[in-house]
């Protein structure tokens, strides 16, 4: 290439360098989002002050109880104790919509996951630490390994894993129920009616992180886990593959990409994950497994992951929130409230959030084509001047 | 006659604008009754703008529009439908696994009173249609057995059925071979001796010269000017078109390499279902070091499996495929793509960009592996930016910056993205499939710019395309593909678009 040309492109690339990123970059769309969850919120807020007000009750008087909980110290630790699980769950839905599976079997991942990991732990016999590290790794591969069917049911037959993980909770749950009762039931560890397998050993109890009120040590690991999340899915060359996949398979495949592959790893990433949901419960407070443990946290995720617009940051929020709201939720009955109406607002959140996505994103895509070719003709002009 | 008859449409002073682009204003359009008017323009000039605004397919912000002496304003095609007007779509809207009369009749369908369908009043409407354009094939016949001719044919009489008098062609010839447009033509003709007024959109020249009895050409959204055939020639139309010189694919200076760079030998690839005949027969070519190889055909005679079977995406059941001397045929895509081999795949939307990603990523897709882009498995964000800046800046990207997503940048400046993020990576072998299609003409002159200058260095370049100026101009050689297998090999400077049409259809054949 010629002298004059090279010049003049470095000049050109300069150019464009300097030219005002903000505008239709990153995070005004960031802004744009976190904008359509907040409103989301206020809807259901909104919409279930109507549902109190027509059946009678305060609806100021509940609102100001629910929020005026959060000055409660009590209050705060059960919200950070609540919003564990959901921030894994969260992240399990969440690696899945970036590659455009909808995973909804987490709560069955998690199911399966908390059987194994209290058999396989009360087998062992290990020093602490790395009996706490073997009992998140067997939650993990058992996760793995049950989210992996849904994947290797899509890549070699093509099911649609909507479908699969569905039919896959309901097959987990019936497993469980059964393997339990019928091989690992331990009449020496039952309270009154409550069944349990065999207690885990002390070295496999997740340490608390405060003792009363109680704050277990899996947040850390919750923490970790969205921040693993957030570095693999935007950082690395292989979260660029999975979302280049999840957001145009043609093209990723035209590139060497997988697409099958893709899936297949997602789907066990996923289930990893999906496998730790239950843990703050069987390693922090019970040390056992029980029918109802975990119940609903793996469903509360997919809620959780899309308010949280399937980011860590989001989910890290969205996840305070949910959990917030169970906790607070308690006050409610004391002022004659009944508190089912905090699972209400949830679902109306979810409900609300993908709506105002849908209409935000076209409003929102409109807005960036008419900025950049507003942004255009200022440059047109000003090179028109030069 | 009066003004009110002498038109059948007239539009003044219409003007529609979408967020951030002024698509058409000051339009200005009077079409005869009974004559074929032409409407001619760059892509992206506001042509089908301008004639959904006359289908109703949304509103003019300003202007009037009148039929047959009538204002009229159109809130959806049904009120167009009502006044007469009818349009036939570029891409065909006929449902595969019903008869050509179910088709016809298929939203309008006669029926007796208790709601049973009276098929022979249909059949009799439909025949006489039929001979009013000339058009013979046997209407029981599912649509799904007719050629692209022929659908378009149906096309037409679906919207004759429902008493049409204008008839919209938007860009009917895009997807004919030249012996299909010239019945076509034949039909359109017949019409318009019966009374009925046809407007027809298109950006070839020829055709609007041969056919068109007026032409106005919209150039940059607005009308610039009406004119006859015997007014102008081809070149000082296309002049108007464009508002300056008209590109010209040809010419080179450079010699054809002698180093193979691709080779295809004896290729079979497996067709779509089991049983099914081949995909692709014994395909057999080289591609030389500044060689370009052009491959023309009607689109689905293959075109699109050999590039699969090359760069690895379809399974091969027999032969081989060299690339840079290296036996390549079972090698995955990644391996394939690192030897330097390029793609620009057919389409931008399904396979070249993340319409949703901004474009510093969009020029890093499948460059993942690239020294200098990433280290290790991380990516380098800055490095990453950087680099798109570049390729923007060099391949004259029309964007505000690197960070605005696929979807905000206009088509050709997608394609140039697309282009300039395959031919960044230094690719040493390009296979190019329809490289400028749908883009305006100053695009189209850098892309082939970028792959002329890149062929004078050394790169091989199997070319892909539907524009056959854009293969006789470009290619060295050039390939015809018939039916999955190379029914021709000729010469760019004796071929001719009639001549190759021939070939495209089937008409003729080398013996093998």
């Amino acid at each position: 290439m010629n002298q004059p040309l090279d010049e003049s492109l470095e000049k050109l690339t300069k150019t464009i360098a300097s030219t005002p990123k903000v505008g239709s970059g990153r995070f005004q769309r960031m802004a744009v989002t976190s904008a359509s969850s907040l409103f989301a919120v206020f809807v259901a807020l909104a919409i279930c002050a109507v549902l109190l007000w027509v059946t009678d009750k305060d609806w100021v008087k509940a609102y100001s109880t629910l929020f005026g909980a959060v000055t409660e110290e009590r209050v705060l630790y059960d919200t950070l104790q609540r919003a564990t699980p959901l921030f894994i769950s969260a992240a399990a839905v969440s690696i899945g919509f970036k590659m455009n599976l909808f995973n909804i079997g987490v709560e069955g991942q998690m199911r399966v996951a908390l059987l194994a990991t209290a058999v396989a732990g009360a087998a062992v016999r290990l020093p602490a630490v790395l009996h706490v590290a073997f009992c998140l790794a067997v939650a993990m591969i058992a996760g793995a390994l049950w989210g992996g069917i849904a994947g290797f049911l899509k890549v070699k037959r093509g099911v649609n894993e909507v479908i699969s993980t569905i039919m896959l909770n309901f097959i987990a749950l019936s497993l469980v129920a059964w393997a339990f009762d019928d091989f690992f039931r331990d009449e020496s560890n039952t309270e009154g009616v409550l069944v349990k397998t065999k207690e885990l050993p002390s070295t496999a109890w997740m340490p608390d992180l405060v003792d009363k009120p109680k704050l277990g040590g899996t947040l850390i690991v919750a923490l970790v886990v969205l921040l693993l999340f957030w570095v693999l899915v935007w950082k690395t060359k292989f979260g660029f593959r999975l979302r280049a996949s999840g957001g145009n398979a043609g093209a990723a495949r035209a590139t060497g990409v997988n697409p099958g592959r893709m899936i297949a790893i997602s789907m066990l990433i996923s289930g990893a994950l999906a496998g730790l949901v239950g843990m703050n419960r069987l390693m922090g407070d019970v040390h056992a497994y029980q029918n109802n443990l975990g119940e609903q946290q793996g469903f509360n995720g997919i809620s959780v992951a899309l308010l949280g617009q399937k980011h860590p940051v989001g989910i890290l929020f969205s996840g305070l929130l949910f959990g917030f709201l169970s906790a607070a939720s308690g006050k409610l009955q004391l002022e004659d409230i009944p508190k089912e109406i905090v699972t209400i607002m949830q679902g109306i959140i979810v409900l609300a959030v993908v709506i105002i996505n849908g209409v935000i994103q076209r409003w929102d895509e409109r807005r960036i084509q008419r900025k950049a070719a507003a942004q255009l003709e200022q440059l047109a002009a000003a090179e028109a001047v030069a | 006659m009066t003004e009110a008859s002498e038109y059948a449409v007239v539009l003044e002073g219409i003007g529609k604008s979408f967020p951030g682009v002024r698509a058409n204003y000051d339009i200005d359009l009077r079409v005869r009754r009974a004559t074929i008017h032409a409407i001619v323009g760059e892509n992206g000039a506001g042509k089908s703008t301008l004639m959904k605004t006359l289908y109703g397919m949304h509103q003019p912000d300003e202007g009037t529009i009148t039929v047959n002496g009538v204002q009229h304003t159109f809130r959806s095609p049904t009120d167009a439908i009502a006044a007469g007007i009818g349009m036939v779509h570029q891409h065909f809207m006929l449902a595969d696994n019903l008869s050509v009369l179910e088709n016809v009749i298929l939203g309008d369908e006669p029926a007796s009173g208790r709601g049973v369908l009276k098929l022979d009043v249909a059949r009799d409407r439909l025949h006489a249609l039929m001979d009013s354009i000339g058009a013979a094939f046997d209407v029981d016949t599912m649509v799904a057995e007719l050629g692209v001719g022929q659908r378009q044919r149906v096309e037409i009489l679906k919207v004759l059925y429902r008493g049409a008098k204008i008839l919209i062609l938007d860009e009917p010839t895009a997807v004919l071979v030249p012996q299909e447009v010239d019945e076509l033509f034949a039909n359109i003709k017949k019409l318009v001796a019966d009374g009925t007024t046809v407007i027809f959109i298109s950006h070839k020249l020829d055709e609007v010269l041969a056919v068109s009895d007026e032409i106005t050409v919209i150039r940059q959204g607005t009308t610039v000017a009406t004119t006859t055939p015997g007014q102008v020639d081809r070149r000082s139309l296309g002049n108007l078109m464009v508002g300056s010189e008209l590109p010209d694919p040809s010419g080179r200076d450079t010699q054809v390499g002698s180093e193979v760079l691709l080779e295809v030998a004896g290729l079979d690839v497996a067709g779509a279902a089991p049983g099914a005949k081949l995909a692709l027969e014994d395909i057999t070519f080289r591609v030389h070091s500044g060689e370009v190889v052009g491959i023309a055909g009607v689109e689905g005679n293959g075109q699109f499996e050999v590039c699969e079977a090359i760069l690895g995406l379809t399974p091969v059941v027999r032969g081989t495929v060299t690339i840079e001397g290296t036996d390549m045929t079972t090698a995955h895509t990644k391996e394939r793509l690192a030897t330097g081999l390029s793609y620009i795949p057919f389409d931008r939307h399904r396979e070249g960009l993340l319409l949703n990603s901004p474009l510093w990523e969009n020029t890093f897709l499948g460059r993942e592996d690239e020294p200098g882009l990433s280290s290790g498995p991380f990516l380098r964000r800055r490095r990453m930016e950087a680099d798109s800046r570049q390729v923007i800046a060099r391949f004259g990207v029309r964007t505000p910056n690197e960070q605005v997503p696929a979807f905000a940048l206009s088509g050709g400046n997608q394609q140039k993205l697309v282009v300039g993020r395959e031919m960044s990576s230094k690719p040493k072998v390009l296979i190019a499939a329809h490289p400028t299609r749908g883009i305006d003409v100053g695009a189209q002159a850098a892309i082939w710019d970028e792959i002329r200058h890149a062929r004078d260095a050394g790169l091989g370049v199997l070319l892909i395309s539907a524009d056959l100026e854009e293969l006789i101009g470009l290619s060295d050689r050039i390939l015809v593909m018939f039916d999955g297998r190379i029914t021709a090999h000729l010469d760019p400077d004796t071929a001719t678009p009639e001549l190759l049409g021939s070939y495209m259809t089937g008409e003729m054949q080398e013996a093998s």
